[in-house]
């Protein structure tokens, strides 16, 4: 810690000359060179490597077998004289030195061969291994370890035998007593000592007859057998006893623990008492068979295999004749459930069912007629009809929709019937496109036609029946007709008009012409187009207007209540008119600059905004909030009209997120236009109408004002710029920013031609705020270069 | 306004040099004192971010973590935690016992230039090249900063804490106070891109240093320019200016490979200490002795008012 270690600094003790801090980045060492890395024998020769895989050393003599000769094949020689022997070459023949060190393959060592086997066996030992056996664990387990493991004998047992020693004779001078007979068939047991210790006090029979010159082997000692208790059973725990259970004893007694196995020993010992000879299962860990009998038998105590079947089919309480492999008749006889039990394979926890099980009827699946095919077509115009109460708009656009998907139409008419509804559609997409290339006559003929062509195709319908009124051409007429008339008989009676939809909301004039003219269709009038129309606009206006209305009450039909009450009107409107801009914009920036250069810092150069901190930074700078309550962050924001160019003039000043909000307004503007294309034709029409004049001030003031500083502005009308010198006064706070209207906003706010020229115009101050008004990567982009140290010359 | 005091005698200057740390880090950008002086920052070019004893000159720790070079690094108050940023856009809080990191705050667009604690360690700030200073709280697991202040219409170029209110310098030629107290945001427009900004130790005045080889020293209520300070050069790197710990002198590093000293009150130079031939490109002025780090190169100088007394001397001495 560096608090710690500021107080104890005198602490320190610096030895010496501190080493180099390790690099992370270079090598720690050099490589030793290959000539160097050597590798020396024992002898102080040098070793040489062998190989990268072999990881060896050469073998002999450069890798060579032997000697600097190398090695020599041996030929194989025979003469008369010289008989050649058989050679056996040995494994040995091919080692080198170092395979019979220590650590190689054949290491050569004095020990006790493994092969080494005696030839008598240890008559005794096993006899005591037998015995120790038996508490075994799993019973006879040693027996079977004999069996495996090759007899070794020790070099001291070899020494003993050479000397005379017999196995199974006590080891020790020779005695002068008499020959002792051993007693193999009387063994006593003391307390808990196991296995019987020999036979020490087992000389009282004695003979006569031994001579004075001979000597006797000491006693015999059977050894004991230490084996390690193995498992987690208790104490005097004893599994199946396999002698008892194999051999059997009638019913146990009295568990003997210091003689457990008191009859297999005796049968060791060379005891020829025979037990009645029934099977039993000597054990505490079986409790009562499924198949027992008497249930009176202590359960816990000790289980006899007497009585279980030890036998296959031995013992039957039949004539036991037959076994399992009985002739049917036979085993029929015999109860089912004994049968199974003989059969062996059932699994645990299972019997045999008592009744057989019923066998299911399975019938055959129905017969296809011939003429089946295993296709399903869905029938467009069957589904959309079984949506009762649809306005036939609405039912049109859904069937146009399934025709985008199904692409094949298997009714010849439902598809001509679908490309009538697409081109009607089309026709609506048409005129709701704002006109920027077309002019309106072309496209009053155009829609038209697509609408008349579509129309003489498509069944019977009031297309012929002309509309005299109207000054457009006949097939025009005839097909905005039709749709009027449709728009009549969709539309009368209906009397809720509380939740229709407003498609002219931005236009409150047009929206009450269009609420007359739907007032009117409600009540059946046929000249409810003429009527609701403005007399006062232009004959294309009120053409144009008259289409829309028509549409627009075609697409907005009541629908029916079932339809209209899973809808509802959004309780908060989207005002997505509004964007949010700083409330507080900065003041001109060549004031300041002007203020900077003659070195007036203070008032001029000097602004003070109201800033929101945050509250959780105020916690943490210990500093009370100083706007408590307001919600707000940062900057106050004001919300302004999304659509007026003063935002972008005034904003231009501020940063990139101009040209990234610019860009944001307009690609959104793109979105309104593709959402909004099929519903309402209205707001494309506002678009399409001339730009606000504010906008054609703004612009041309700039350039107007450009005039003023360069003398590039070359520009526009002069009436225009009458305009804008009329409007500098009113427009004060924002006009000098208009010099920073950039590149990037012309072009994405949807000013035309007009504007481009404007924009070319602006000039110096307009680089500077152009390179910061780019959009959201650029910030990243620098106006001056700052830059670090190149650290070129560190490395050299 | 407030000046300094009459003083007693004439103030010393760190004009000798004391001792000559070479980091083996790359470049040095950045060299720093931490809160008490006793120990210095340096942050390499090699992503690492070394602490040195200033008195002895030998390194205690390295931190390695940063995926670039290491741009600024800061020291809390009770030394216990380091911040350092970095151009892999990240800002790193560090325990200084065990080198370990102890909170990796991304969110930057860009590199970030500068960062700082604020007097409890409570907040770090950080200013990138992505024109915001962000406001990570150390103490909440949080990755998401309290606020960005986002004002700047450029690289933020430094940050500044006292007390309750920040300081920035940014691209744009501007330095803006932000007062938490006040709820105020004032903006004094210097023109010239800003380098380096600093409080004076009385708190009333703000210098700035910026590109057109001005340092210029502002009163910090009023905006008004009390000192300007010439005769440096510093044309196109970021470099750092100071103030002396007891508001005597103005320094600023320098193209020319020296470190320009000038009086405060009569803005007259007063030293022009030669560290080296190269950029000097960071100083860093002792919090309460007369001590100047200054970083060129791959070497950290200190520099005292009086040559040390080596060790044969102390001999002699005795």
């Amino acid at each position: 810690n560096m608090a710690s270690d500021s107080d104890s600094e005198e602490d320190f003790v610096t030895y010496g000359i501190p080493l180099e801090p390790l690099e992370e980045g270079r090598p720690l060492k050099k490589p030793i060179p290959l000539h160097e890395q050597t590798v020396k024998d024992e002898k102080g020769r040098y070793k040489r490597f062998h190989g990268a895989f072999t990881g060896g050393f050469s073998a002999g003599y450069f890798n060579t077998v032997g000697s600097k000769e190398g090695w020599a094949p041996s030929t194989f020689v025979s003469s008369r004289q010289q008989k050649a022997d058989q050679h056996h070459a040995r494994p040995e023949d091919f080692m080198d030195e170092e395979d019979f060190s220590e650590h190689g393959i054949a290491p050569r060592e004095i020990t006790t061969s493994q092969e080494f086997s005696s030839s008598r066996r240890d008559a005794a030992r096993e006899k005591a291994r037998a015995i120790n056996a038996q508490t075994a664990l799993i019973p006879g387990d040693t027996l079977l370890e004999d069996l495996i493991a090759p007899a070794r004998s020790s070099i001291g047992v070899e020494l003993l035998r050479r000397m005379g020693w017999k196995e199974g004779q006590g080891v020790g001078p020779r005695v002068k007593r008499k020959a002792r007979r051993q007693q193999t068939d009387e063994v006593r047991l003391y307390g808990c000592a196991l296995p019987p210790a020999g036979s020490e006090d087992s000389e009282d029979d004695d003979d006569d007859f031994a001579p004075e010159n001979v000597t006797f082997a000491p006693k015999d000692v059977t050894p004991v057998d230490f084996s390690p208790r193995l498992g987690v059973q208790g104490l005097g725990y004893r599994g199946l006893d396999p002698g008892l259970a194999l051999l059997g004893q009638g019913a146990p007694e009295h568990i003997d623990l210091f003689k457990p196995q008191s009859e297999t020993r005796s049968r060791l010992f060379g005891d020829t008492q025979r037990s009645s000879r029934r099977g039993g299962v000597a054990g505490q860990a079986f409790g009562v068979g499924a198949l027992e009998d008497d249930d009176d038998d202590d359960v816990y105590h000790r289980d006899s295999m007497s009585r279980y079947d030890s036998v296959l089919g031995g013992e039957e309480p039949g004539d036991g004749l037959y076994g399992w492999t009985a002739p049917q008749q036979y085993t029929k006889k015999r109860d089912k459930n004994k049968d199974a039990s003989y059969l062996g394979k059932i699994l645990e926890g299972f019997t045999l069912a008592q009744k057989p099980a019923e066998e299911k009827t399975i019938f055959p699946p129905p017969v296809l007629p011939r003429d089946y095919r295993p296709v399903h077509r869905f029938n467009p115009a069957v589904s959309v009809s079984h949506l009762s109460g649809v306005s036939p708009a609405l039912a049109e656009a859904l069937r146009t929709s399934r025709g985008h998907m199904v692409k094949e139409e298997p009714q010849q008419g439902g598809r001509h019937q679908l490309d009538s509804d697409r081109e009607r559609l089309l026709n609506l997409r048409n005129s709701s496109n704002p006109p920027s290339t077309k002019t309106p006559t072309i496209e009053s003929c155009n829609a038209p036609r697509l609408a008349g062509s579509s129309a003489g195709s498509s069944a019977g319908s009031s297309a012929g029946s002309s509309a005299g009124s109207l000054a457009l051409s006949a097939a025009a007429s005839s097909g905005l007709q039709q749709q009027q008339h449709e728009a009549l008989v969709s539309w009368r009676g209906v009397q809720t008009s509380s939740q229709t939809f407003r498609p002219f909301e931005n236009n409150p004039s047009k929206q009450a012409r269009y609420e007359f003219y739907l007032s009117r269709l409600k009540q059946g009038d046929k000249d409810a187009l003429d009527q609701s129309l403005d007399q006062g606009m232009t004959e294309w206006e009120r053409s144009r207007e008259r289409e829309e209305f028509v549409r627009a009450s075609i697409l907005y039909r009541p629908t029916s209540s079932s339809l209209s009450s899973r809808f509802t009107r959004a309780k908060h409107q989207e005002d997505d008119d509004n964007v949010a801009v700083n409330r507080d914009q900065e003041g001109d920036v060549d004031d300041k600059q002007a203020a900077v250069k003659m070195k007036m810092f203070g008032k001029l150069t000097r602004e003070t905004f109201e800033w929101h901190p945050d509250k959780l930074l105020c916690k943490r700078f210990n500093v009370p909030d100083p706007y408590p309550g307001s919600g707000m962050i940062g900057l106050p924001k004001v919300k302004r009209d999304k659509f007026s160019v003063f935002n972008f003039l005034t904003v231009t000043e501020s940063r990139e997120t101009t040209g990234r909000f610019i860009h944001l307004q307009g690609s959104g503007d793109r979105d309104s236009d593709k959402k909004k294309e099929g519903d309402d034709e209205e707001e494309e029409e506002e678009e399409e109408s001339r730009p606000p004049m504010d906008l054609f001030k703004a612009i041309f003031a700039n350039s107007s004002d450009e005039k003023s500083s360069s003398s590039e502005g070359e520009s526009e009308d002069e009436e225009e710029e009458k305009d804008t010198k009329e409007d500098e006064g009113k427009m004060d706070p924002q006009v000098p920013n208009l010099f920073n209207i950039s590149s990037n906003i012309t072009s994405t706010s949807s000013v035309t031609s007009s504007s481009g020229t404007s924009s070319s115009t602006t000039t110096k101050s307009n680089q500077q705020t152009g390179n910061t008004t780019t959009p959201s990567d650029s910030p990243l982009l620098h106006r001056t270069e700052i830059q670090f140290q190149a650290s070129l010359t560190m490395r050299i | 306004m407030a000046f300094p005091q009459p003083r007693p005698q004439a103030p010393q200057l760190p004009q000798h040099l004391l001792r000559t740390i070479d980091c083996q880090q790359g470049a040095v950008r950045a060299v720093r004192f931490n809160a008490d002086g006793n120990y210095l920052l340096s942050c390499g070019s090699d992503k690492s971010l070394k602490l040195w004893s200033v008195s002895r000159g030998t390194l205690l720790k390295t931190y390695s973590g940063h995926g670039y070079e290491v741009l600024d690094a800061d020291g809390s108050y009770d030394n216990s935690q380091l911040c350092s940023c970095s151009s892999d856009k990240t800002v790193i809080l560090w325990d200084v016992g065990t080198g370990q990191v102890t909170r990796k705050l991304r969110g930057h667009a860009g590199k970030v230039n500068c960062v700082q604690f604020n007097e409890e360690a409570t907040v770090i700030l950080s200013g990138s090249i992505d024109g915001t200073v962000r406001c990570w709280d150390t103490r909440s697991r949080r990755f998401e900063p309290i606020q960005v202040l986002d004002e700047a219409r450029d690289s933020i170029s430094s940050v500044k804490v006292a007390q309750h209110e920040l300081l920035t310098g940014s691209v744009d030629g501007r330095v803006r106070r932000y007062d938490l107290r006040m709820g105020q945001l004032h903006v004094d427009f210097i023109s010239s891109p800003i380098t380096c900004v600093c409080f004076s130790q009385d708190g009333q005045c703000t210098l700035s240093s910026s590109l057109d080889s001005t340092v210029r020293l502002l009163d910090k209520s009023t905006g008004e320019m009390l000192g300007e300070y010439t005769g440096h050069k510093m044309k196109g790197y970021k470099l750092d200016c100071c103030l002396s710990s007891k508001d005597t002198h103005v320094l600023s590093c320098s193209e020319d490979g020296h470190v320009y000293c000038w009086d405060l009150v009569e803005g007259s130079l007063s030293l022009k200490l030669p560290v080296g031939k190269a950029v000097v490109q960071s100083l860093s002025f002792h919090p309460t002795e007369t001590c100047l780090l200054t970083a060129m190169e791959g070497r950290v100088q200190v520099w005292g008012t009086e040559p040390e007394e080596t060790e044969e001397d102390t001999m002699d001495l005795k």
